[in-house]
């Protein structure tokens, strides 16, 4: 597979992490928080913590949009299919994502709900043409990347004036949640977090450009470099992110270079603000309420949105007391911190919201990580 | 998040919808969010979306840069340092 | 004499449906059974048309397994759910080493499906017996009301015997031994995931649906020291080697160089987020023996058509944490872990 393969090359990944431990200064200890959770995804599958020297650090940030959706949310999806008997159209991920009373859409699916589970929102728009009589609402979740496709569905849903279909809008945005963590107390005051710089999302980077990263290695002086989806990525970025400790230097540096440019794809965020507009706050999971995180569909796509077709209860959703997701999601614990990890708090049963998607901290390291442990 | 997947454009159908291949499967998606595609560039896969085009270049120049020698500099003068002959 | 003919016109296979009748044990359930499923078979204990199969099997201990098939799309490229019936059950018995000999197929019919399709699968339960060398001798047919099946679900039972003294067993299994695949691992979940509504992408894969058990005694004949054996089917090789590791409290590491796996079915992964360790096979077995017969048992099965990607993949270890690992082709190390259901096709 091009561009895939190359690089997952096993002995250039010798070379790169040669050059990682010829790079470290021993007396440094180095932190590095990746915030994408695909780059969490591939550094557990492919073992890249055993090829790093022990004074750099991997922190696992809340780069996952699954995990970061409050469970309010999640408890108005399941009431949408469940009290007002819509065809619920949500991503594979959501299915077993737990509510309030471990409730899920897979659970109420097997209760009776018509929940279907979709690869592209474009299935939806096929799904609303073909159930007339019923109504149809696409449970939208993710960042910037996940984002325009939304996007174009509402705007083609509105093009053929289907009367049937409306979107729950959960989007949120990546600067957002960086800021938040570089915010926390840890950082700002306490110092307790160390952090030296950020891994930057792949994918998000390729809408967004590297552009909006900039006001984050100025203002908290800690560099970004934006690498792209696979192992090699991933290593050649930790280069990029020592030398710039190394030298005292806090900038923005590329490393995906082959799909990502200062300004991203323009068309796609001309589609988004056309489409969607900033809420002005939106809790996540772990990190509470984060001022302009979140989208909502402007007025004018009103029509299409199915917090105004419908009346949703508030939910009572309460997290588990015991739960540490919000100090793992800000990377100032690990996993194996939380008296719940791996034993009332398990992939099979997830209490929160680390362990609720693959590309949870406490998932990946449940499921790749935690033989170490043993 | 966003598993998206580098695939070779192999059919433009119009109406911005495009056969993409990858590995020997083969998809319909839509390019609707990128401008200028043409049989035979490769795009980034999401949710059956087209986000971007891959520069071909670019990816030339990256995959360079993974084989260079990172650290000749430092090792280089850790040699004359210690006076030792061993460069690795 | 003439033979009165009590069924009137023959069963319409072209436009004919399963009707309530077909099940209610009268003419026409008769008539269906004997224009159908007895045809099709076509073995003496079936043609007697009794309720049960008077058998008599060789020397040795018996063997028995039962599946039920419920899988949807009932028809995919490489085979069909009565294909995919007769292959699971010949597997199952054959795991243990024995020779698989005699299968029963019970039936349960969703009212209003069509006769041509129930033929087809029917014929390629027939076909599929005959390659395997079993004879489908007993069986049963019911019909459910529209809407409380998924068209056609069967319920297969197969009987076989270990004639050649072989005793494998999981208790066998030591840290040392190495661990075998038949073939390419994942082809069938990915095929059928491709036909899946709303994920729909296309390939050339087909379903590797196979009877093994002429692969298995050609690997008995050939290479002493065979252990355990097992056919990986719904939660892919990841579920068996989890069980087996687990059952036995040794740790088994696999070598992600060795793995065998089709560029499609790689493709396929990579645009649903999923690892073909979890994916379905149904045409491939694992196998356990003492390293000094592993090159040996390798060879053997590469021999035969079905084993002809046969590979060793790893390796059983000490760990009485019961872990299966990957090494991976970086030279880290992972777990595989043993998940609780399907692994689901994510975007994230």
């Amino acid at each position: 597979m091009k561009y895939v393969d190359e690089y997952r090359d096993g002995k250039l990944a010798h070379k790169i992490a040669e050059d990682i431990r010829n790079l470290v200064k021993p007396e440094l200890d180095y932190y590095f928080m990746e915030f994408c959770g695909g780059h969490t995804h591939a550094i557990f599958r492919y073992g890249i913590p055993d090829l790093l020297p022990e004074n750099v650090h991997l922190v696992h940030g809340p780069g996952c949009p699954v995990c970061v959706l409050p469970i309010e949310r999640i408890d108005a999806a399941i009431e949408l299919a469940v009290r007002h008997n819509v065809i619920l159209c949500a991503y594979g991920d959501m299915m077993r994502v737990p509510g309030s009373n471990r409730a899920s859409l897979l659970k109420i699916k097997a209760e009776g709900a018509d929940v279907r589970m979709v690869y592209s929102c474009n299935d939806v728009l096929m799904i609303a043409q073909d159930n007339p009589d019923s109504e149809v609402v696409f449970f939208a979740i993710g960042f910037e990347t996940t984002t325009p496709p939304t996007a174009i569905m509402i705007l083609q849903a509105n093009n053929m004036a289907l009367k049937n279909l409306s979107v729950f809008c959960n989007h949120v945005l990546t600067p957002s949640a960086i800021g938040t963590i570089l915010e926390s107390p840890e950082i700002r005051e306490m110092g307790t977090l160390k952090l030296d710089g950020f891994i930057g999302p792949a994918h998000v980077s390729t809408i967004i450009g590297s552009q909006p990263y900039e006001y984050f290695a100025e203002e908290f002086q800690k560099p970004v470099v934006i690498a792209g989806f696979e192992p090699l990525d991933v290593l050649q970025a930790l280069v990029m992110l020592i030398k710039q400790v190394n030298e005292g230097r806090a900038e923005v540096e590329n490393e995906f270079v082959r799909a990502v440019t200062a300004d991203g794809n323009i068309k796609a965020k001309k589609l988004v603000s056309e489409i969607f507009e900033l809420r002005p706050e939106f809790s996540w999971r772990g990190l509470g309420n984060v001022p302009y995180s979140g989208l909502r569909i402007k007025q004018k796509y009103r029509h299409l949105d199915a917090e105004y077709r419908f009346v949703i209860a508030p939910s009572t959703g309460k997290e588990n007391k015991a739960c540490e997701c919000p100090s793992i999601l800000r990377g100032v614990k690990k996993p194996q911190d939380c008296k719940l990890f791996g034993k009332a708090c398990t992939p099979e049963m997830p209490l929160g919201s680390c362990m609720v998607s693959s590309e949870g901290a406490c998932a990946a390291y449940y499921s790749y990580g935690r033989f170490r442990m043993a | 998040m966003c598993l998206a997947i580098p695939v070779r454009v192999e059919t433009l159908l119009g109406d911005d919808q495009a056969i993409v291949e990858l590995g020997e499967t083969r998809k319909q998606i839509s390019l609707a969010l990128v401008d200028n595609v043409a049989e035979g560039d490769y795009v980034i896969l999401h949710v059956g979306y087209a986000l971007n085009k891959i520069d071909p270049d670019e990816a030339e120049r990256t995959l360079k840069w993974f084989q260079q020698m990172e650290n000749a500099d430092q090792e280089i003068n850790r040699a004359l340092e210690t006076g030792s002959h061993e460069i690795r | 004499m003439n033979k009165r003919n009590p069924f009137g016109a023959k069963l319409n296979f072209n436009t004919g449906v399963v009707e309530m009748i077909h099940g209610a044990g009268g003419k026409a359930s008769s008539q269906l059974i004997d224009q159908l499923f007895v045809a099709a078979f076509d073995n003496d204990m079936l043609n007697e048309h009794s309720d049960q199969a008077k058998i008599t099997l060789p020397e040795g201990q018996v063997v028995m397994a039962t599946d039920s098939h419920v899988i949807t799309p009932l028809f995919f490229s490489g085979g069909n759910i009565g294909s995919l019936a007769i292959h699971g059950t010949v597997n199952d018995v054959s795991m243990s080493g024995a020779t698989p000999l005699y299968v029963s197929a019970g039936f349960i019919l969703e009212e209003g499906y069509p006769l041509k399709d129930l033929k087809l699968i029917v014929e390629s339960m027939a076909e599929a017996a005959r390659e395997a060398g079993v004879a489908v001798v007993a069986g049963d047919t019911k019909v459910v009301e529209k809407g409380k099946a998924d068209g056609v679900f069967i319920n297969t039972t197969g009987v076989g015997v270990i004639t050649n003294g072989v005793d494998l067993s999981v208790n066998k299994i030591q840290p040392g031994d190495k661990v075998l695949i038949s073939g390419s691992m994942g082809d069938h979940g990915v095929c059928i995931m491709s036909k899946r509504a709303n994920i729909g992408f296309e390939s050339n894969l087909e379903s590797d649906s196979a009877s093994l058990n002429w692969l298995v005694s050609d690997m008995l004949s050939q290479v002493p020291g065979i252990k355990y054996m097992r056919d990986p089917t719904r939660g892919g090789v990841s579920a068996i080697l989890n069980e087996i590791a687990y059952q036995c409290g040794v740790g088994i590491r696999l070598e992600e160089d060795q793995l065998p796996i089709k560029e499609a079915v790689r493709s396929g992964c990579e645009l649903l987020g999923l690892d073909p360790l979890y994916v379905a096979n149904e045409g491939k077995l694992i196998a356990f023996c003492p390293a000094e017969f592993a090159d040996q048992l390798v060879d053997t099965m590469r021999q035969h058509p079905l084993g002809k990607d046969a590979a060793i993949i790893g390796e059983v270890i000490e760990d009485e944490n019961g872990f299966v690992q990957l090494q991976t082709s970086f030279g880290g190390s992972r777990v595989v872990d043993w998940i609780n259901g399907e692994q689901l096709p994510r975007i994230c």
